[in-house]
């Protein structure tokens, strides 16, 4: 029998707000312990929260580049559960009135584009950190509570269980990223734990229409655990089925050195979180004017931008790379202003820039070459001063030192020789010295031409223009 | 008479007069607590050389001829669930016992700008749960009017000490009537001012939509001119009221001509005694001979108020209360793991009735019994917040006892809590509703016990029910007469 999943994810973000959600404290990474916290992140006796309005701002943008509905009227509840990192025994968050509902967002699939629905979107607090003593929790004797995260605002993406695939699953949180750097409410710094995701899944035989039973699998933080992780739970969950076996709704871990899942608790183990009004905040309402303000301060988002620089020529997967970031399709942008042509633009950001950045594990934004200096370069090539092979060595050159590429070119002579007679003495010379692939050449194996154009450019040191080249090898061996 | 039996404007016009020194005033009270404090036990903490500091300091500035707030140099208390900085805030619980807030609350911040002299943390209620102050982890607070009675709660300790002379002025807190009753019990004025009115930042969490700070004096002016100095705005405190803050003393007219009383039939029904009735009727009587027109309304809902607010408070309180489990704060009590450690903090440091209403609040908000309890309990809310509103269309104030009966003997009640949480029936309605409401005294039981009359207002409208309270205090001195007897010179 043929078996389909059905998936869904709840994301969980954090948002880039400098102070936390109910108090002034400090959000930033990596301080020392216990330093970004007051008596009201602390759930100190008498403390209340107090709403910061930049997270219910963040929250409203990013449902609407998900392009959900902004509920007029939105509270915040306390959901109640006892763990030591949670120095309320309760986390503020909401329940039944969210600030967003009914949104979606579309994926690219092998079959095509495909529209995964949003359920809602709401807003809560952060934890705090546990420091074990030993390397886990099961070896350790002691464990210290670090508070700094603790009241750091996040956002609750829920979807509908609209994904049939791990890698529609991966696509959809790749997209979810990409908005949220968009309309720039998250660092979306996944090993920081900027966003994580619940995977809740099941499997039914193709055809079925009633939903199978499903598991959870919390906190999962990269791309590839996403994909990883499913692609396993999808598996066990039809042996199981295919066996005669039922699937237990529970909560199951990832363990990713063993890439398998592991049962946490079941559902009859599940908490009863007592959901109840938060009765020290006051409802959030947001006007109708309000939203409209947020809707005209969104930024191009990536579905627009992408068709954009198609438009421009790209071919629909450079584009969709170039705008998965915001970061790299700005950079782009930049390049094309720059006077750059958009192909060998994106050819470039793909390529050797790609390339370099993953080699030292620097972001675009960080980027040694400056989109000015290589819209220069690719002007460069552009009106045929240097070839591309040599402008992969000036490319290399402006990586390492802050010059003009025109200023490289110019001190490394690396000029294209475009000279006709300078050419054509190197052309002469290799035809005399390469008797066999003139023969071959002229014998019928046109494709001997290229060790002869490999010839030429290497005695030219790369300088001789490749067209030029070809036209005069031709020419000569007639 | 001596200076600790004196109200707050008295002392602070003979302070301005410079007839007394805050020193030698506060040199009174603090003998007076001294003498006192042993039979009455209306102090946790008790702050003797910290009073006299700040008392020399006041009496510095009164030489230096700067103008001084109406508190400057006023021996005050404070209930022990207002966070004070550098002083231990218990709650009156084990869970507590040590804790020292790193912050002050709104309302100290407030008060520290008019100088007062603090004389100590009173006894309460573990963490404000009862009517009586027995459920102190602590200690029994004794009615100083008759020691083998409660002095009421949870404020008793703050009720106690004003009518023990040991302060001349304090604050509490009201969530279902604890302001009002223990002034009623302890013949004192008490007024829990409108919800959001004070601000809440830094009182001690019971029922976060019902609790509210508020001033117990020995009499209606003190209150007023103790108003003016806690309300307002606070930015730290969301619910509180972004509302103007009219200057309270300027009620204190005496005139209510016109003033239309309203007296709910249902707060005047079975189970009120017949010294408790007659008494507030009397002075209603006083009332309507000043002017006022007396009508009987009706607040129809009443009868569910009790039931509604022994699920809406305990819900509150059992996720208020989570937070005390031993990881960082308050006590801990060792256990093999973290579920023993909290377990064991919570189940030897919280006292019995804390745990009754963490209980029946946690059963109120689980699963498959939240429609039938919170949810059915906030709908009973709004429905007794109509009634208040209808009433309100009519009259200016509602008037009816405080309490059904005057103070009753210690550990008369302590075996049957429903029998106790039927004594809240007159003063938990409005925190439901979240209205101001005043208790002063009316009359005297034949065994020597006060009678308090209980007078409700609009919401944000304790104008008018100072000034009906204070026209009312014009005309009797019970005010007078209560006052504390004995003790030191």
């Amino acid at each position: 029998m043929k078996y389909e999943a059905v998936i869904g994810l709840e994301i969980h973000s954090e948002l880039k707000t400098n102070t936390k959600i109910f108090c002034g404290c400090a959000t930033s990474f990596g301080a020392e312990q216990n330093t970004h916290v007051c008596p009201v992140c602390l759930g100190l006796p008498g403390v209340l929260p107090v709403v910061n309005r930049r997270v219910v701002e963040f929250a409203i943008k990013a449902g609407l580049a998900m392009n959900c509905e902004i509920n007029h009227f939105s509270k915040f509840d306390r959901k109640n559960y006892y763990y030591p990192d949670l120095p309320k025994n309760f986390q503020t968050s909401q329940f039944d009135l969210p600030i967003c509902e009914h949104g979606y967002v579309d994926i690219d699939t092998v079959n095509g584009p495909k529209r995964i629905r949003i359920t809602r979107i709401h807003m809560e607090e952060d934890a705090g950190k546990l420091v074990h003593s030993g390397s886990t929790i099961k070896d350790s004797d002691s464990s210290n509570v670090d508070y700094n995260r603790t009241g750091v605002p996040l956002i609750e993406i829920v979807s509908e269980p609209d994904m049939s695939s791990p890698e529609e699953a991966r696509a959809y949180m790749e997209k979810v990223k990409s908005i949220l750097e968009y309309v720039d409410v998250s660092n979306c710094r996944m090993e920081q734990g900027n966003l994580r995701a619940d995977l809740n899944v099941s499997v039914r035989p193709v055809g079925e229409t009633k939903l199978g039973t499903r598991t959870e699998m919390k906190n999962i933080n990269s791309f590839k655990a996403v994909e990883d992780s499913l692609a396993y739970e999808i598996q066990r969950q039809i042996e199981v089925v295919e066996d005669g076996g039922t699937i237990r709704q529970e909560t199951r871990t990832w363990d990713p050195n063993k890439g398998i899942t592991l049962s946490m608790r079941s559902k009859e183990e599940a908490q009863d979180y007592r959901y109840m009004p938060e009765p020290d905040l006051v409802p959030i309402v947001t006007t109708d004017e309000e939203i409209e303000e947020y809707r005209k301060k969104l930024p191009e988002l990536p579905d627009a931008r992408r068709a954009r620089l198609v438009e421009m020529g790209l071919t629909a997967y450079d584009a969709g790379v170039i705008t998965a970031s915001r970061a790299m399709a700005e950079y782009f942008d930049a390049v094309v202003e720059g006077g750059a042509d958009a192909k060998l633009a994106a050819n470039w950001i793909m390529g050797d820039l790609s390339k370099n950045l993953n080699a030292e594990g620097k972001t675009i934004t960080e980027s040694p070459v400056e989109a000015g200096r290589l819209a220069k370069m690719i002007a460069l090539i552009s009106k045929g001063t240097i070839s591309s092979k040599i402008a992969k060595t000036v490319f290399a050159e402006m990586w390492n030192c802050p010059d003009e590429p025109e200023k490289i070119v110019e001190a490394k002579g690396l000029v294209q020789i475009t000279d006709t007679g300078a050419i054509e003495a190197i052309v002469d010379e290799v035809i005399a010295n390469n008797e066999k692939a003139v023969a071959d050449y002229k014998g019928g194996n046109k494709k001997a031409i290229g060790a002869l154009v490999g010839q030429v450019m290497k005695a030219s040191k790369g300088k001789a223009n490749p067209g030029m080249v070809n036209q005069l090898l031709a020419k000569k061996l007639g | 008479m001596k200076l600790y039996a004196k109200t707050a404007h008295e002392l602070h016009d003979m302070l301005v007069a410079k007839e007394i020194s805050a020193a030698e005033l506060t040199e009174s009270v603090l003998a007076q607590q001294a003498a006192t404090e042993e039979k009455v036990g209306a102090y946790i903490t008790t702050l003797a050389d910290e009073a006299m500091a700040q008392a020399k300091a006041v009496d510095e500035k009164i030489a230096a001829g700067e103008k001084i707030g109406f508190l400057a140099g006023i021996p005050g208390a404070i209930k022990d669930n207002i966070c004070t900085k550098g002083i231990k805030t218990t709650c009156a619980s084990k869970m507590l016992e040590n804790f020292v807030a790193p912050y002050d609350a709104t309302v100290m911040t407030k008060l520290a700008a008019e100088n007062p002299v603090v004389v100590g943390k009173t006894n309460m209620d573990e963490f404000a749960m009862g009517g009586s102050t027995e459920n102190s982890a602590m200690k029994i607070t004794h009615n100083p009017r008759n020691l083998d009675c409660v002095p009421g709660g949870s404020s008793g300790g703050s009720a106690a000490a004003v009518a023990a002379g040991s302060a001349i002025w304090a604050l509490g807190s009201d969530t279902g009537g604890s302001i009002r009753q223990p002034a009623s019990f302890c013949g004192v004025v008490g007024l829990k001012p409108t919800y959001g009115r004070v601000s809440r930042y830094g009182l001690v969490a019971f029922a976060s939509s019902l609790d509210q700070i508020g001033p117990l004096t020995r009499d209606v002016t003190d209150a007023a001119n103790i108003m003016n100095v806690i309300s307002g705005h606070d930015m730290m405190d969301s619910t509180s009221s972004p509302a103007e803050v009219p200057d309270f003393t300027k009620a204190l007219t005496g005139d209510v001509k016109g003033l239309k009383i309203g007296l709910p039939k249902e707060y005047f029904g079975a189970g009120i005694a017949p010294e408790v009735a007659s008494s507030v009727k009397a002075a209603i009587e006083q009332l309507t001979k000043l002017g006022a027109e007396v009508t009987e309304i009706s607040l129809p809902h009443t009868e569910y108020a009790v039931s509604t607010y022994y699920l809406i408070a305990p819900a509150e309180a059992a996720t208020n209360l989570a937070r005390y489990d031993g990881v960082s704060f308050g006590a801990r009590v060792e256990g093999a793991d973290i579920v023993e450690m909290m377990t064991n903090t919570r189940t030897q440091k919280f006292g019995p009735e804390v745990k009754r209403r963490i209980m029946i609040g946690n059963y109120a908000l689980s699963a498959g019994y939240y429609d039938a309890y919170y949810l059915k309990a906030l709908k009973v809310r709004t429905l007794i917040q109509r009634d208040f509103t209808e009433a309100f269309k009519s009259v200016d104030v509602i008037a009816c006892p405080t309490a059904p009966t005057p103070a009753y003997k210690i550990g008369s009640m302590v075996s049957d809590p429903l029998a106790m949480y039927m004594m809240d029936i007159s003063t938990v309605p409005l925190n439901l509703a979240g209205l101001p409401g005043i208790s002063l005294p009316c009359g005297v039981a034949a065994d020597g016990l006060p009678i308090g009359l209980q007078l409700m207002g609009k919401p944000l409208d304790e104008m008018t029910v100072l000034r009906a309270a204070y026209a009312y205090e014009q005309t009797q001195d019970y005010h007078k007469t209560l006052v504390p007897e004995g003790g030191a010179e």
